[in-house]
């Protein structure tokens, strides 16, 4: 066949590689605040709110890694609020997590219109980190091992996060703060702390997400460009069942389908955006259909936590 | 967590020794309730403290305010003699008060030795092996068998008890509380619970065992305090439960909870000059499997004009019953006749079309809508009938007539009939459901604890409502846990006892004594 050339192969998988890394931060994030027993559904809010801090940053300063750490900061900005609201005060956390998600992008966009709405400034991008020899491998080189430095971040974290879970106490506290925060105040755990420091990360993780679409993939911050990313990454975390390695894989098949569009283009076969910008979210569908119906959430998830009451 | 239990196995049990825990003069109130009135108990190593009482005693505010949960308005908590302040579940924890409540503290997507390792400094390895290793040896001294890597959600409720008793013990209780611990169990598994109990204390722990089962407070305990809305009314002490027989202690316990044997009963007689019809409501061999507890071959009949009373401890399926005759739960099994026609195969508002009314326990959660007004609660099982609604279309003016006269009817404190039902006292809850029940063409009525939480003006209000039922000729069924109403109020009373009728007893002289007899006769099983 002669669509699969190695540069339409090649591009297809930077391409899943590129728009799956938001996806897989995001998602690690949100599996985080679901195994805590917080449904982060303000993902998408703290995803765009990193990619305009992201973008500022990179922008004012001009250094591509302040813009990511910029990034990680706003969304751990909307994470507070987030925390102090649905985990301190318990207010209700589906309405929360819409509320901040509208909020985000009602700022953002604004703030982008007030700012960059005459000048669009772009980015030049972010260079990639070669880890030679590695690099230099024909096909899996170039995809693997030449990318910037958020990638291997986030390859990192599925590692990390596997270890926590396992292996230590954190992630036993985690799993019970979600399952049954009562026998973790039992056992002397603050239960709020878990679960406040699991929505922060979280937002850290979503906001890197963010700024990494801004910075890294398009260069420039465009208003609502998380474009449901935050969503599809909440469905990601619910179908891997608290399994990290799973986000990744799911990260990678919905960027694969995201990336469709421009390597199809790359092929030289036109077919309308507006169908192919469809299959990710036609993707969500079937895969709820195949896998989402043995999906197990934790207990209290979407419950808050007061002392004695039964 | 290293010391697996403080006092040593070989040590031996101090029976007359100071208090281990005690409560001195606790009063806890809740908006609205005295949930603990000036209770004083006081727990020694080596018994078994029995805390008896029905739902709403109180038990499970004293285990709150021992567990460090809750802490009283008055009064303290002595640990050793020493008045303390409980003010979390660590402190409970690391003073030796360790609880097992009722509804499992574990984990379930985790593993045994997680769960007990639960708490740990987070960035390290749960000690595993370790913690297993003593898990067993524990188990081991008890006469369990554990697996400590197996996930707690795979384990059976028993077994899951047997695990968090041990976590108690690993982490240095020497106060052991087990909040209504065989309510959740198999017969089996209870029998296994109360011999580890014994086990328990001859190893010098002090167990405190909150239950509402007779039968299991005689078998299991070394003394029994009862409690009654939220009083300690009286305590048997092990001498006196030691040297009586089961049935005398039965007899004395039972007294002791639901008031002394008055001579002469003499409240009742007006309804004796009722007369007494043909029978109304006919219950054949009736049987459920629905609800939690059974309902097994329960059969009676009521005549119209009569009360028939349903007595027994709470939780021995007096709610099933109820809902199987008012259609809300399915029968398996026998029949249901109301004027001789055969109901039990129908839904629940063709019972009520055919002149069955349920009057139910649950005023807020099934009987009314919170949110709705009054004046809708009272429609609420006629929605879309002639004359409030034509062809479809709400007639206000009908709706707010039945209204004004039901509020006056029934003496219902509303601000007025829009108003929310559920901003009402739960009296005038009752009087708005008795309103929508008694009105209209009513053959039979259920009654479940009508008076369950009321005060004493509306108790007399909603017994006066029962007894008014009866007088206009309709068959009453009154399910009661409270003997004194029944005993005012009812022609004939039936024991009910984990879903089957134990016997029926005329009312009159000495059915105190009779029901008493069913109702304990039924623990020897």
């Amino acid at each position: 066949m002669a669509l699969f050339t190695q540069s339409f192969v090649i591009t297809l998988f930077l391409g899943a590689i590129a728009a799956g890394i938001p996806l897989l931060l995001a998602g690690l994030g949100e599996q985080l605040s679901e195994k805590a027993g917080v449904m982060n559904i303000g993902l998408e809010g703290m995803m765009l709110f990193g990619a305009y801090t992201g973008f500022l940053a990179a922008w004012a300063s001009g250094s591509p890694s302040l813009g990511f750490i910029a990034g990680a900061g706003g969304g751990v900005v909307v994470a507070s609020l987030m925390a102090l609201l649905c985990v301190r005060l318990g207010l209700n956390q589906i309405v929360t997590g819409i509320a901040l998600t509208l909020a985000a992008e009602g700022l953002t966009a604004l703030l982008h219109f007030v700012q960059f709405s005459r000048t669009y400034p772009r980015l030049d991008g972010v260079a990639p980190l070669p880890i030679w020899p590695l690099s230099e491998i024909p096909f899996v080189g170039p995809v693997l091992f030449n990318n910037n430095a958020v990638f291997y971040l986030a390859i990192v974290l599925v590692v990390v996060f596997s270890w926590i879970y396992r292996q230590t106490h954190l992630g036993a506290a985690l799993l019970a703060a979600g399952d049954k925060p009562a026998a973790l105040d039992a056992a002397g755990v603050d239960v709020m702390r878990t679960r406040a420091m699991a929505v922060l990360i979280t937002g850290a993780l979503a906001g890197l997400g963010g700024a990494y679409m801004s910075i890294a993939v398009a260069g420039v911050f465009v208003p609502f460009m998380s474009h449901g990313n935050g969503f599809i990454a909440i469905v990601l975390a619910m179908l891997a069942r608290g399994r990290p390695l799973w986000v990744l894989g799911g990260a990678l098949l919905f960027g694969g389908s995201l990336s469709l569009t421009t390597a199809l283009q790359v092929a030289g076969i036109d077919v309308p955006t507006d169908v192919i910008q469809m299959l990710p979210f036609a993707m969500v569908m079937v895969v709820l259909l195949v896998a989402g119906r043995k999906a197990a959430l934790p207990q209290a998830l979407g419950e808050s936590f007061v002392r004695g009451a039964r | 967590m290293q010391a697996p239990i403080q006092a040593p196995a070989a040590s031996v049990p101090a029976p007359s020794g100071a208090p281990v825990v005690a409560l001195r003069g606790v009063t806890k109130r809740f908006p609205g309730v005295t949930a603990s009135d000036n209770v004083t108990v006081e727990i020694r190593s080596g018994e078994v403290h029995v805390l008896l009482g029905e739902n709403g005693a109180g038990k499970s505010t004293l285990v709150a305010m021992l567990a460090g949960l809750q802490q009283p308005d008055e009064g303290h908590i002595e640990i050793d003699g020493a008045p303390v302040a409980v003010t979390s579940p660590k402190q409970a924890l690391a003073m030796g008060i360790g609880t097992v409540f009722q509804h499992s503290m574990l984990v379930p997507s985790l593993t045994v030795v997680d769960n007990f390792a639960l708490g740990g400094v987070w960035w390290k390895r749960p000690d595993r092996a370790g913690i297993a290793g003593r898990i067993e040896e524990t188990a081991k001294r008890l006469g369990l068998r554990v697996d400590p890597y197996a996930l707690v959600s795979g384990l059976a409720l028993g077994e899951r008890q047997q695990v968090e008793i041990l976590r108690a013990l690993m982490r240095g209780s020497r106060c052991l509380i087990l909040d209504e611990a065989t309510a959740m169990l198999t017969p089996h598994e209870a029998v296994g619970l109360g011999e580890l109990m014994r086990r328990l204390v001859a190893q010098g722990i002090a167990v405190i065992f909150i239950t509402h089962k007779l039968n299991e407070a005689i078998a299991y305990g070394d003394r029994i305090s009862v409690l009654r809305l939220g009083r300690n009314v009286g305590e048997i002490g092990p001498e006196t439960l030691r040297s009586a027989t089961d049935a005398e202690n039965t007899e004395r316990i039972i007294a002791l909870m639901f008031g002394t044997s008055r001579a002469g009963e003499g409240s009742r007689g007006e309804h004796r000059t009722r007369v007494v019809g043909d029978s109304v409501l006919q219950v054949e061999n009736l049987c459920s499997e629905a609800g939690r507890v059974p309902v097994r071959d329960v059969t009676f009949s009521v005549r119209s004009g009569e009360i028939f009373g349903i007595a027994g401890i709470d939780g021995n399926g007096q709610k099933e019953l109820a809902e199987v005759l008012a259609g809300q739960a399915q029968s398996s099994a026998g029949s249901i006749r109301l004027m001789g026609r055969e109901i039990g195969g129908t839904s629940v508002g063709d019972r009520r079309k055919s002149g069955l009314r349920y009057v139910t326990d649950d005023r807020l959660g099934e009987g009314t809508v919170g949110i709705f007004a009054v004046a809708t609660n009272f429609l609420l099982k006629d929605i879309g009938a002639a004359p409030y609604w034509q062809r479809g279309i709400e007639h206000p003016e009908e709706i707010r007539r039945q209204a004004d006269r039901h509020v006056q009817d029934f003496d219902i404190r509303t601000p007025g009939i829009q108003t929310p039902v559920g901003k009402l006292s739960g009296g005038n809850i009752q009087k708005v459901l008795l309103a929508r029940e008694l009105t209209g063409a009513a053959q039979a009525v259920i009654f479940a604890k009508p008076t369950y939480g009321l005060d004493v003006n509306n108790i007399r209000a909603t017994r006066k409502r029962i007894g008014g039922a009866a007088d206009a000729g309709k068959a009453v069924v009154l399910i009661s846990t409270d003997l004194d109403e029944l005993l005012e109020l009812a022609d004939r009373i039936a024991v009910i006892d984990r879903g089957s009728i134990r016997g029926i007893v005329e009312n009159g002289e000495g059915a105190r004594d009779a029901i008493g007899r069913l109702m304990s006769a039924g623990d020897d099983r």
